[in-house]
């Protein structure tokens, strides 16, 4: 977030979550690995931040107040302009059930919480580097 | 002036009409031309030969001394058609299956076939209809003596006259003659006479049509209702003191029975009844033929008493009432009416006693003659009819007798309803028989000999009584001297009328000793059958007596029996059919029980129940009822009733069960998935932990040149989420523990407020952490309730910190206020935090309540305390809820019931 215009190829990274502690975490992670993160805590903010400003991907928290995952998913493709918008689900519901309904909305990728460090980065650059050119 | 030989004249055409009519009609018949059985309408009319003379001369005479009260001979038998058609149905019914000839064959065939009974019944029914035939032969001879003699003697004083044959006698031969001819020409199935109920319904028309000629002459004559019913003449007839009264339902009760037990209603109604399905007419045709006979009486007795001379019969005015005003071939067609009246009653009430005495006293007697039996050769059917025609002219020399003994006596009326009362004895026995399956023969015996005695002392006696007789005597004084045997006044029962007395003692006592009779006694086994035979005879009864009684005859002694009862050509036919429907081509069918029980029915038409029984028993060979099968076929009956009461019972309680079951059911899927929705709530709460303890060790782990500082953040994050996870599993259980009543915890007197100060003191750190003011107001009553303190000091130490933690006021406070009020301690927990937002107040207490968790962020809280504390609460009888919300802030609200 800081420097994020000084590194024009590093990967913009937006997080939508609401537990400040994975938040602090995710950004830790994803820096490490080289990726510049914005981060919003509910569903509406992540609407509004991605029409705003597109990330290269997003990583979507299930459980969100005002408007939950499914509904930034669903918002997001549908969109005109970000329909291709690569997002990584993150959900602590870890039900089959869940993962279903977010691939039949064009997930990219569902990740169940606790999850790996590691899984998370190598979705995410795998995604960014498939997804939107960078700038 | 019209003369006696004129008026003779007409009435012998007149009669000699009736005879050609019956001819013609029984010849139709007997070719095969059912339009007599097949009518509804001459049946009702038939039925109306309960309009007998008194009716038609008695009527008139009765309103013009007592108003009204006439009425109630008409009310009687409409309200029994109409309200009770059900209990004629069943009798007609019953007479159709069991081939009922008579009352008394239908009495004596319900309690056993008891010819005892029979007899009662029968000399009972002789005595009753004696005075009524005697009635009816005083009605012609005095409608005669006043259409013909035109002496001015209203009174009919024909004892004395000598002048020629009395007319009584000639018209006892008459009819006589005619029964013989047309009640006894054959042994017919079922004692049908289609020739004589054709005559009958022909002369239930012109006795309808004379009557309503004379009531329009009447009415035309005097120029309208107004004129003929002046204001005096209003209040003479309609206002009388007795209407309504006693003697008024007391004779609506006589009539009403009179319709049931009459032999001869008994005779036209069940015994000539040719379809069920001809009832349904009757019903409401015959109240109708009773409201038409009814039109015109008022007006008739009114005009009588406007234009005759005071003394005048009013007995007579339906024939003077025209003979005044010199319409003398009104007055002439008005006397045929009688004379219709009279002679259809007599004509019908000798069939029916005639057969009554010929199949109750005379077969019996003659059957018990050695000389007479089986194997000899003479003809019983021959004796049969000759036994009728005996008992026929026996009844006629009865009637003219006692006419010429009680000539002096007035009023018509009086004899007939003394004959009401008597046949109204029959009533008991008969209703028991039909509804009340325990009535047995010897409760019958009792109840019609007690309700015997008491009508011929109550109420023959006194009539026949005259002044210084020794009836008289016992009439003023009672019998042996004795006061509170009066007659009329038994053990001091005074100031009653005297038919109103005799009816409540006879019928009272009559029907008394019937069920005494009966709870005291045994039902013989073939009583037993024919009990469940006649109470359940709409259901489908399990079979007939047949499977009760077990018996053999040999073929041709059946045979030979059956043709000299019911003649050969008949007797043949039976065994044909009877063949053919055993499945047997000679025609010769097998002498089975079942064949017998048939015989025995069809010869019981002609001869009545216990004749036949008798005869039947001559030729058959070992003979057992079985009792058990008795038993069986009765209780089958009851069980069938009671198996499927228990069903309707079953299924009643199947569909609560169902209900029950579809209740349980969809609480069960409610819990279901509320238990799903718990466990994946519990998943997720237990995930978000672990998630950042898993991750920060990774963190930790992988990163090798991480900043001391942020690595003991990392580990400070880490020992939080894990005390959070800590903490959740143990509300978990806690809740979990709680809901399913596991927890046991000590309960005590305690003062609730101790509760507040401890959970106050425990959120002092806290509190001070925050910068939050607590305030604790106490209540200013002591008040006791029945507790856990720790348990108390959790909801409230939940409530309290919550309010700190979500407080982000920029003065915060807490206020705890406490009160008692109306039996319960009430405390509040108030905040100046923001409120609960829009979160549903029921959905604040549900487990993992959400909305408040988005405030709490960061913060421990595992979303179970308020579902806790809620629970908690209702656990002491007490209740938790949230009192105010808003962005002013909220407050929760304990109450808890006080204790004495």
């Amino acid at each position: 977030m800081t420097d994020s215009g000084a590194d024009r190829s590093a990967k913009q990274i937006l997080i939508a979550e609401d537990e400040p502690n994975i938040v602090e975490l995710l950004t830790f992670i994803l820096e490490r690995a080289g990726c510049v993160t914005r981060a919003v805590t509910d569903g509406e903010a992540a609407i509004a931040e991605i029409r705003r400003e597109a990330p290269d991907v997003l990583l979507l928290d299930l459980m969100l107040p005002k408007h939950d995952g499914y509904a930034v998913l669903k918002a997001v493709r549908g969109s005109a302009d970000n329909a291709e918008l690569p997002v990584v689900m993150l959900t602590a519901k870890g039900q089959e059930r869940d993962r279903k309904v977010a691939e039949s909305l064009g997930v990219n990728a569902f990740i169940t919480k606790p999850f790996s460090n590691q899984d998370v980065v190598d979705q995410v650059l795998a995604l960014a580097g498939a997804g939107a050119p960078a700038r | 002036m019209l003369t006696a030989d004129v008026v003779v004249a007409i009435a012998l055409g007149y009669v000699g009409l009736l005879f050609l009519l019956a001819f013609l009609s029984d010849r139709w018949s007997r070719k095969g031309s059912r339009w007599i059985s097949n009518s509804p309408l001459i049946y009702t009319l038939s039925i109306s030969v309960y309009c007998t003379s008194w009716t038609f001369y008695g009527a008139v005479g009765s309103a013009a001394r007592n108003g009204l009260e006439f009425i109630t001979i008409y009310l009687g038998p409409t309200l029994v058609f109409l309200g009770w058609w059900y209990l004629l149905r069943k009798l007609v019914r019953i007479g159709q299956v069991n081939r009922i000839s008579s009352i008394a064959d239908l009495i004596s065939s319900r309690y056993g076939k008891s010819n005892t009974l029979a007899v009662m019944v029968t000399l009972m029914a002789v005595i009753g209809t004696t005075p009524y035939i005697a009635l009816q032969l005083k009605a012609v001879t005095t409608s005669f003596d006043v259409v013909s003699g035109g002496s001015g003697d209203l009174l009919g004083n024909l004892s004395g006259d000598n002048s020629g044959i009395d007319p009584a006698l000639l018209v006892a031969v008459g009819m006589a003659l005619f029964t013989i001819l047309f009640g006894t020409r054959n042994l017919d199935a079922n004692e049908q006479h289609p020739g004589v109920v054709a005559a009958i319904a022909f002369e239930a028309l012109v006795k309808l049509l004379a009557l309503l000629m004379v009531g329009l002459f009447v009415v035309f004559s005097f120029g309208g209702l107004e004129n003929l019913f002046p204001e005096e003449m209003s209040r003479r007839l309609l206002e009388r003191e007795n209407v309504f009264g006693g003697r008024w339902a007391v004779l609506t009760f006589l009539s009403a029975t009179a319709i049931i037990c009459l032999p001869r209603e008994f005779q036209v109604t069940v015994v000539e009844n040719a379809r069920e399905s001809h009832l349904r007419t009757a019903g409401w045709l015959f109240p109708a033929y009773l409201l038409l006979i009814c039109l015109f009486i008022l007006p008739i007795a009114a005009a009588g008493l406007t234009r005759l001379p005071e003394g005048a019969n009013p007995d007579m005015f339906v024939l003077t009432v025209p003979m005044a005003a010199n319409q003398e071939m009104l007055a002439l067609f008005a006397f045929i009416g009688g004379f219709s009246s009279a002679t259809s009653m007599v004509i019908v009430a000798c069939i029916a006693l005639s057969i009554m005495i010929s199949n109750h006293i005379v077969m019996p007697v003659v059957l018990r003659l050695r000389w007479l039996r089986l194997y000899d050769s003479a003809d019983l059917k021959t004796l049969v009819l000759f036994s009728r025609r005996f008992s026929i002219l026996l009844i006629l020399f009865l009637g003219l007798v006692y006419y010429r003994l009680s000539a002096q006596t007035e009023a018509l009326a009086s004899m007939g309803l003394i004959a009401f009362a008597g046949v109204a004895q029959f009533l008991p026995s008969l209703l028991a028989g039909l509804y009340w399956r325990q009535a047995t023969a010897r409760g019958a015996k009792l109840g019609l000999m007690g309700g015997v005695v008491l009508w011929v002392y109550t109420l023959l006696l006194p009539s026949l009584a005259e002044e210084g007789t020794v009836f008289g005597q016992i009439v003023s004084n009672g019998l042996f001297g004795w006061e509170m045997l009066r007659p009329e006044a038994l053990f001091g029962m005074t100031g009653f009328d005297p038919l109103v007395h005799a009816i409540v003692w006879s019928m009272t006592a009559n029907t008394a000793l019937l069920i005494a009779g009966s709870l005291f006694s045994e039902q013989a086994p073939l009583e037993r059958l024919q009990s469940a035979l006649f109470v359940d005879v709409f259901r489908n009864t399990p079979g007939d007596e047949s499977r009760a009684l077990v018996r053999s005859a040999a073929i041709d002694d059946l045979r030979l029996l059956s043709r000299r009862i019911l003649g050969a050509d008949a007797a043949d036919r039976q065994f044909r059919d009877f063949a053919l429907r055993q499945g047997r081509d000679d025609g010769v069918p097998v002498a089975d029980t079942a064949f017998i029980t048939h015989l025995e029915r069809q010869i019981g038409g002609n001869v009545g129940a216990a004749s036949a029984r008798v005869m039947i028993s001559e030729v058959v060979s070992g003979e057992t009822i079985s009792l058990d099968e008795i038993i069986r076929m009765v209780d089958e009956t009851q069980q069938v009733i009671e198996y499927s009461q228990a069903l309707e019972a079953n299924s009643r309680t199947l569909e609560q069960t169902a209900a029950q079951l579809r209740q349980a059911n969809q609480r069960l899927m409610r819990l279901d998935t509320e238990k799903d929705d718990f466990l994946s709530q519990v998943s997720h709460e237990l995930r978000t932990p672990m998630t950042s303890i898993r991750s920060f060790a990774e963190a930790l782990l992988k990163a090798d040149e991480m900043p001391p500082d942020q690595a003991r953040r990392f580990m400070r994050i880490i020992h939080d989420e894990s005390l959070r996870l800590t903490s959740l599993l143990d509300d978990i259980l806690d809740l979990s523990h709680l809901e399913s009543g596991e927890v046991r915890w000590q309960v005590e007197r305690l003062d609730p407020e101790t509760a507040a100060i401890s959970a106050i003191a425990a959120c002092e750190g806290l509190a001070a952490e925050t910068g939050v003011r607590v305030d604790h107001v106490p209540a200013d009553t002591t008040a006791a309730i029945r507790g856990n303190r720790d348990r108390l000091s959790q909801i409230l130490i939940n409530l309290i910190s919550n309010a700190i933690k979500y407080n982000d006021s920029p003065e915060p406070w807490v206020r705890i206020e406490s009160r008692v009020e109306a039996g319960r301690w009430r405390v509040d927990v108030r905040d100046n935090g923001p409120g609960a937002g829009d979160v549903a107040p029921d959905q604040l207490f549900s487990k993992f309540a959400r909305g408040w968790r988005q405030i709490a962020k960061g913060r421990s809280g595992t979303g179970l305390g308020l579902a806790i504390s809620a629970e908690i609460a209702r656990r002491h009888g007490g209740d938790l809820s949230l009192t105010e919300s808003s962005e002013q802030g909220s407050c929760f609200t304990l109450t808890l019931p006080v204790t004495q």
